[in-house]
């Protein structure tokens, strides 16, 4: 069971009260109109799956209902953070960066 | 061979006290070169390798499994096999894996204990036997035997199942595949190992992939835990780790790794003899002929490589069973596992050639390819071997995400095992 805490109820709370809403931070094709069929298709469908730390987003569905964002690790289930969509986003970049 | 199993042998061992009985298959020391280097040994990743060799006489192949045989979702999985797939691809994709397992024991000269029980799909609602009607009327299109039930002819079957309408979905009726069933999972590793190192197959345990050697878009080889070894073409058959080698050619690919679990019961007395599913309260039960109930329902929702998954979910599936089978309320659960499922978009399989030359993925059988094994390894033998699809699997290669191509299996196919 993971323990996860909302940022914005600033509650841990168990899982059960989230629903997963997939990797964090997939961008969108820039210009939609010039994108072609596999700038599309990897937008859509491709994920990066990693074996270790993952930006996620996890929804509060049974408290405050707001989305957010989580980094966790996908071998030890280890959760470094959450954030709001916003602060997580400046993170994630900095660390892609 | 070296070790024919039959009724002779058996006595023959017998009289020595069963003490020289041979390995089932070798250990050697990885080459430096193979024509073909599969990576791992599960039982997709065996099957290849035993069909390359015995229907295209390719022999010069390594099988490179980073743990042990069936180590994976091989040995981990509730060996549901069916073939009553909704679409027409998908459908004739499993049956060809349904009719290699009904000559399997035979062809391997190995028991893999392949027991036609029947599996039933249970409705609860009005919409589910919409359903259950149109993919029963779409498998008998596809010459896959489908009967729809009513009720009464489940409680025949199933004499423990609860019909009544006190439950919260009361049981509406089923679609049945008399010739589905369930195998010995490990047995099927231990089968196809066995057929592959006969017919010259090394196989290499302990021994991890961790880089692939691609020069001017060509696959030359792989880095393993064990050094390089060269190869003309590599077939990755990895499950839920299949995302972490297309990394390694810089490819992504349309999978997420989820955690999805089962567990079995104490041994019972025989009490039933098929295996039932349901979509609607989301669990499945047959009994093994250690005579455990082996249950298991739907994947963790977060993707996860950890070989386990949240205790909340076994709790619903442990609730699921009980709503069906009231009874089993009281039988006490011995083991509990998981294994990783790489789960595909819409719930169908990839078997294709990659943008990189040699470089083939067998992947995204998610929560449902054990049933495939067979009809897995022979199609990707075919396809590794001609440098081309077989024809039953043309259809599930990479580009149809670019190209909108879907077989969106996705509920269509009963529950997803
Ligand atoms: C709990 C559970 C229940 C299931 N129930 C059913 C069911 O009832 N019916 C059904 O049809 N399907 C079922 N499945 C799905 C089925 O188990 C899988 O789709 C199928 O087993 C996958 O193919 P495989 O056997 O080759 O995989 P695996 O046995 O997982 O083989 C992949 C192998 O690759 C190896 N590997 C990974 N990375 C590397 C590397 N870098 N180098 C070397 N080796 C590597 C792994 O160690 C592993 O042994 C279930 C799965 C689970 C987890
Ligand atoms: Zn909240």
């Amino acid at each position: 069971m993971l323990i996860i805490t909302c940022p914005y109820c600033q509650q841990a709370r168990e899982e059960e009260e989230f629903s997963y809403a997939g990797e964090a931070y997939i961008a969108r094709p820039t210009v939609p109109e010039e994108a072609d069929d596999a700038t599309w298709g990897d937008y859509v469908f491709h994920r990066k799956n990693p074996r270790g730390w993952h930006w996620e987003q996890w929804q509060h569905v049974a408290g405050c209902r707001k989305v957010f964002a989580v980094k966790r690790h996908t071998v030890s289930y280890e959760i470094a953070g959450s954030w709001t969509l916003a602060d997580g986003k400046a993170l994630y970049l900095e660390e892609q960066a | 061979m070296a070790n024919r199993y039959s009724l002779w042998s058996l006595i023959k061992n017998g009289l020595k006290h069963h003490e020289s009985w041979q390995p089932a298959w070798k250990s050697p020391q990885p080459k430096k070169h193979y024509d073909v280097i599969i990576v791992g040994g599960g039982g997709h990743g065996l099957a290849t390798a035993y069909y390359l060799a015995k229907e295209h006489g390719i022999k010069n192949v390594a099988v490179l499994e980073k743990g042990y045989l069936g180590g994976g979702n091989t040995a981990r999985n509730t060996t549901i096999i069916r073939s009553n797939y909704l679409w027409d691809e998908a459908a004739q994709l499993y049956e060809h894996g349904l009719k290699l397992w009904e000559g399997l024991s035979q062809d391997l000269n190995f028991n893999v204990m392949f027991s036609q029980r029947g599996v039933m799909n249970v409705g609860h609602t009005l919409q589910d036997m919409r359903d259950i009607e149109r993919r029963a009327n779409a498998n008998l299109l596809n010459g896959v035997d489908a009967v729809v039930m009513t009720p009464k002819e489940i409680k025949d079957m199933v004499p423990l199942i609860d019909i009544s309408n006190r439950t919260r979905y009361p049981i509406m009726g089923a679609s049945f595949q008399p010739r589905g069933g369930v195998a010995r999972h490990d047995a099927v590793a231990w089968g196809f190992a066995r057929g592959a190192s006969e017919l010259g197959v090394d196989i290499i345990e302990q021994c991890e992939v961790t880089g692939l050697i691609i020069e001017g878009g060509r696959i030359k080889g792989v880095n393993t835990s064990r050094g390089d070894i060269m190869a003309d073409r590599v077939g990755c058959v990895a499950a839920g780790n299949s995302s972490v080698l297309a990394k390694m050619a810089g490819l992504r690919l349309p999978l997420e790794s989820h955690p999805l679990q089962a567990f079995v019961s104490e041994s019972m007395k025989p009490c039933i003899d098929t295996v039932v599913m349901s979509n609607a309260v989301h669990g499945y039960v047959s009994q093994s002929d250690k005579g455990e109930l082996v249950i298991g329902a739907g994947i963790d929702s977060y993707l996860g490589y950890g070989q386990r998954g949240s205790p909340h979910v076994i709790e619903h599936t442990a609730a699921a069973i009980i709503e069906m089978f009231p009874s089993f309320s009281r039988v006490r659960m011995n083991r509990q596992w998981g294994g990783i499922v790489d789960v595909s978009p819409d719930a169908c399989p990839i078997i294709s050639k990659t943008r990189i030359k040699g470089l083939y993925f067998n992947c995204g059988w998610g929560t449902g390819g054990f049933k495939a094994t067979p009809g897995s390894g022979n199609v990707f033998a075919h396809t590794i071997a001609h440098d081309d699809p077989h024809p039953l699997n043309r259809a599930f290669s990479l580009d149809r995400f670019a190209t909108g191509h879907l077989i969106d299996e996705h509920g269509a196919a009963a529950v997803a095992h």
